[in-house]
C-alpha cells in the first residue's frame, strides 16, 4: 500500500497539443469583406440610417434587422487609439515590433483593428494617418492586409515566414469568398494529478494500483484521489491484479484520429480488474475477435521490460486467459450492484 | 403534483431545413434564420423579447467558444440579457428549461431560446477521440462509447438482433413526413438498413445519426401572452433535469438513476400516473437506433426489457402505433448537435399546436420532449400540453 502525497518532486508532465483546422461559413456579408480583401479593397456595410460598418456587421445591433447594403470605403484611415506591442506572441501575424491600433478607414464609421507598421512606439501617435500595405498574392482572408503604414511612407515591408496563405484559403480562383480556415491550437503543459503520478509510476514496475473509498470500501481504478460519488478525498492506494474480465466492449470499424498505427476492426473493452470496482478503457487481442464476450476473463501483455515508462501504455493489450467466464449477469458494474453498498 | 410557477406557453417554432452543408449563411445568419421564424410563428418581433438563452455544442466540436457574445446582435438581443446553457449533447433541450425558468420564476415575460451547430465546419468524432498523455488512446467517439451500453442491453434483454434496425427504418420513414428533416432516403429499404456495414458493432452506419448544420428555436411566454395568442400554443406541463458521473461502482449505464429520478419528477410535476396511455407522442433523444427501446424502458413507457416489444409490433409508428416516437425522423434523420435537444422539445410542442403538418399525430393533446447527453449522464425533459395545466 502506498500513500497519495509521497509524490516525485519533479511531478510527470507532458505536452498536450490540441489543433484542428475548423472552417467558418463566411456569409453574404462577412464573405463581401474577404472578397474585397483579396482584390485589394476595403468593403464596409451601411446601415439604413447610412453609418458604415467597417469590418461589416451583419446586423444592426441597434434595431435588429439585417444590413445588407455593401459599400467600399477608403484603404487610408485614422488611428483613433492604439497599443505597442513587443515582442509579437508566437503565431503572430508580425514578426518584429509594431503598433497594434483601431484604425478608422475614411468613409466608415467605426474603427477596425490592425497593425500599424512602424520601426518604433515614438512613431506612433493618435491620429496619425496610415494606409493599407497589401500583399501581394492575396487569398481572400484578413492576412492579405500585411498591416497599415504612415500615410506617403512607401513602406517596405519585411513579412513574417508564419503560416502560408492556403492554410487559410478555401478559395476558388475568381469566385467569391464563402469560407475560410481559422486553424486553433491549444497547446498544453500537461501534469498528472497527484494520485495520477503515483498511478503511473507503479506502470513502470508492471503493478497497477487502485484507490479504496473511506466510505465502502470500492476500489476507483485509475485512482482519482477522491471519492467522486460522496467527496471525500481517498487516500489509500491498493495493489490490484493484472488480471481481470471483460465488463463491456465495441468492435470498432473506423480507424481513430491519431491512431492510425492501430489496425481495424480492434475491440475496446471495459477491463474490470480483480479487486476493482469501476472498469476502464483497454485494447483486447490475442484471440479471434468473435470470440470475445461480456464476462471473458483476460489478463495484461506487458511491454518487454526495456520498454517500460511511467504510462499506461506499458500494457500492450489484454489476452484471454482461458478461465471460466464471469456469468454476464455479474459482469462490469453489476460486479459492484452484487456487493449492495452499504449506504445504497 | 410538483410546483410549475407561472404558467408557460410556447408560442412559437422556428426550424431550419437540415442538411449537410449550409454554405450559404454564417453562424449568425443561421441562428438569426431560425430566430427569425420563431418570431413569425409567435407573431412578435425582436422588441417583443425580453432575453434570449442560447446554447451549443460542447466547444471543441466546431471550435467556437461564446456563442453568447457574438451572436447578441444576430439575435436583437443587445442591451438585453443573453445566457449560454452547456450541457454536452442535452444542451437543446437544457437550454429551453433554462429559457422556461425564466418565464416560470416570472424574471421575464417573453424568452427567445436556440439552439444551433454546423457540424460541416468541424469534427465532432475527433473532438470526442482528444488523446490524453500517458493513456492509451483508444476512444472512438460517441459511437465507440455507446456500443457497449448498447451491447449490455441486447445481452440483458434478449432483443432480436434487428430491433435497432428496424427503429432506423422507421425514423428515415416519417423524415420523409417533415420537410425540416436531413436526410429524405425514399428508396431505403429493411433491407439496405441491416446491410449496411458496421461501424462499432452492434451499432451499423444505417443505425447512426447524420452530421447536420441547422438551428432550432422557441419563443416562450407566459400566461398573459399564451393567453393573447391568436393561433395555437402548447401549455408547458412538466420540466425536469438531472445528472450522474459516467463510470462509477454499481452504474446502470443502459438506465441511469438520473433519467428514471427525471422522468419521475417530470411526470409528477405533469400529474401523469401512465406515461404510456397519458402520452400521446413522443420526441425522444435517439442518436443510435437502440436507445429507442432503451429510453423507452428508463422513461416508464415499457417494462425492464420489454421496450423492444414495442418496436417490434409497431407502437412507436407515426402510422397506427398508439405511442408514436420521433415523427419528424428524429435524432437519427437530423443531428446537429447542439440543436438537436431543442428540436425534440419543439417537435413536442407542433404536435400539440396541431401544426406538425404531414407528421402530426391526431388528436395529440399532451407531448413528451426528452434530451440526453454526455456518456448518459444529462437528462433534460418536458410535458406540454394543449390545454392549460
Amino acid at each position: 500500500m502506498v500513500k497519495v502525497g509521497s509524490v516525485d518532486p519533479t511531478p510527470l508532465r507532458a505536452d498536450l497539443v490540441i489543433e484542428y483546422p475548423f472552417t467558418r461559413t463566411t456569409g453574404p456579408v462577412v464573405g463581401a469583406f474577404m472578397t474585397g480583401l483579396r482584390d485589394g479593397r476595403i468593403v464596409g456595410s451601411r446601415r439604413a440610417d447610412g453609418r458604415v460598418f467597417v469590418p461589416p456587421a451583419e446586423v444592426d445591433p441597434e434595431t435588429g434587422d439585417a444590413i445588407v447594403d455593401m459599400v467600399e470605403v477608403s484603404s487610408a484611415g485614422v488611428v483613433e487609439t492604439w497599443t505597442w506591442v513587443d515582442p509579437p506572441r508566437p503565431g503572430s501575424p508580425w514578426e518584429a515590433p509594431h503598433g497594434l491600433a483601431l484604425i478608422r478607414m475614411d468613409g466608415a464609421d467605426t474603427p477596425m483593428l490592425h497593425g500599424v507598421l512602424v520601426d518604433s512606439v515614438a512613431d506612433m501617435a493618435t491620429g496619425m494617418r496610415v494606409e493599407a500595405v497589401w500583399r501581394d498574392e492575396r487569398v481572400g482572408h484578413i492576412t492579405d492586409l500585411v498591416g497599415f503604414a504612415p500615410e506617403g511612407t512607401d513602406a517596405i515591408v519585411e513579412l513574417a515566414a508564419g503560416e502560408a496563405a492556403s492554410a487559410v484559403s478555401t478559395e476558388v480562383a475568381g469566385e467569391p469568398v464563402r469560407s475560410i480556415r481559422t486553424p486553433i491550437r491549444l497547446e498544453y503543459d500537461f501534469i498528472p494529478s497527484a494520485a495520477a503520478q503515483e498511478y503511473l509510476r507503479a506502470y513502470a514496475d508492471k503493478r497497477i494500483l487502485g484507490n479504496r473509498s473511506p466510505v465502502d470500501g470500492a476500489v476507483f481504478v485509475p485512482p482519482r484521489g477522491v471519492d467522486p460519488r460522496h467527496g471525500v478525498e481517498a487516500t489509500e492506494m491498493v495493489d490490484l491484479a493484472d488480471t481481470g474480465h471483460v465488463g463491456n466492449f465495441c468492435v470498432t470499424h473506423l480507424p481513430i484520429p491519431g491512431r492510425s498505427d492501430l489496425p481495424t476492426p480492434y475491440v475496446s473493452a471495459w477491463i474490470h480488474l480483480d479487486g476493482a470496482d469501476i472498469g476502464f478503457l483497454g485494447l483486447v487481442s490475442g484471440c479471434d475477435l468473435d470470440d470475445v464476450r461480456i464476462g471473458m476473463r483476460v489478463r495484461a501483455v506487458w511491454k518487454p521490460d526495456d520498454e517500460l515508462g511511467a504510462t499506461a501504455e506499458n500494457v500492450r493489450y489484454w489476452e484471454p486467459t482461458g478461465e471460466p467466464d464471469v456469468p454476464v449477469e455479474q459482469a462490469g458494474n453489476q460486479a459492484w450492484s452484487a456487493k449492495e453498498s452499504p449506504d445504497a | 403534483m410538483g410546483t410549475l410557477g407561472e404558467r408557460t406557453a410556447v408560442l412559437g417554432v422556428g426550424q431550419t431545413k437540415y442538411q449537410s452543408t449550409r454554405g450559404d449563411v454564417s453562424i449568425a445568419g443561421l441562428v438569426r434564420e431560425a430566430g427569425l421564424r420563431a418570431l413569425e410563428d409567435a407573431a412578435c418581433t425582436w422588441a417583443d423579447i425580453d432575453a434570449v438563452v442560447i446554447g451549443k455544442a460542447p466547444d471543441f466540436f466546431e471550435g467556437l467558444m461564446m456563442p453568447e457574445l457574438f451572436l447578441a446582435d444576430a439575435l436583437g438581443c443587445v442591451g438585453k440579457p443573453i445566457l449560454r446553457v452547456h450541457t454536452a449533447g442535452s444542451v437543446g433541450g437544457s437550454t429551453a428549461l433554462v429559457a422556461a425558468s425564466l418565464i416560470q420564476g416570472r424574471i421575464h415575460r417573453r424568452v427567445l431560446t436556440i439552439g444551433f451547430e454546423k457540424q460541416s465546419e468541424s469534427n465532432a468524432t475527433w473532438a470526442l477521440s482528444l488523446p490524453q498523455p500517458f493513456s492509451v488512446s483508444i476512444n472512438a467517439g460517441a459511437g465507440g462509447y455507446f456500443s457497449p451500453i448498447i451491447r449490455r442491453y441486447m445481452a440483458r434483454s434478449g432483443a432480436p438482433e434487428l430491433i435497432g434496425c428496424m427503429v432506423a427504418f422507421k425514423d428515415r420513414q416519417q423524415a420523409l413526413r417533415n420537410p425540416y428533416a436531413h436526410l429524405h432516403q425514399a428508396d431505403l429499404t429493411f433491407d439496405q438498413v441491416v446491410e449496411a456495414p458496421m461501424l462499432w458493432d452492434p451499432i451499423r452506419f444505417s443505425e447512426t445519426c447524420p452530421s447536420s448544420d441547422g438551428a432550432c428555436a422557441m419563443v416562450l411566454g407566459d400566461e398573459a401572452a399564451g393567453d393573447a395568442a391568436e393561433g395555437p400554443v402548447a401549455w408547458v406541463h412538466g420540466t425536469a433535469m438531472r445528472s450522474e458521473a459516467n463510470n462509477f461502482p454499481g452504474r446502470d449505464e443502459v438506465s441511469p438513476q438520473a433519467s428514471r429520478d427525471c422522468a419521475a419528477e417530470v411526470f409528477d410535476k405533469a400529474g401523469i400516473t401512465d406515461p404510456r396511455s397519458e402520452i400521446d407522442v413522443v420526441e425522444m433523444y435517439v442518436p443510435f437506433s437502440w436507445y429507442e427501446p432503451m429510453w423507452l424502458e428508463s422513461l416508464g413507457f415499457a417494462e425492464r426489457d420489454h421496450g423492444w416489444r414495442m418496436v417490434e409490433d409497431g407502437s412507436t409508428n407515426l402510422d397506427g402505433g398508439d405511442l408514436p416516437v420521433n415523427c419528424s425522423g428524429g435524432v437519427l434523420s437530423s443531428n446537429p448537435i447542439g440543436a438537436s435537444g431543442m428540436i425534440r422539445f419543439a417537435e413536442a410542442a407542433l404536435q400539440v399546436r396541431g401544426m406538425a403538418g404531414n407528421h402530426q399525430v391526431e388528436g395529440a393533446r399532451r407531448a413528451f420532449g426528452h434530451a440526453y447527453g454526455g456518456g448518459a449522464q444529462y437528462f433534460a425533459m418536458w410535458v406540454v400540453g394543449a390545454d392549460k395545466p
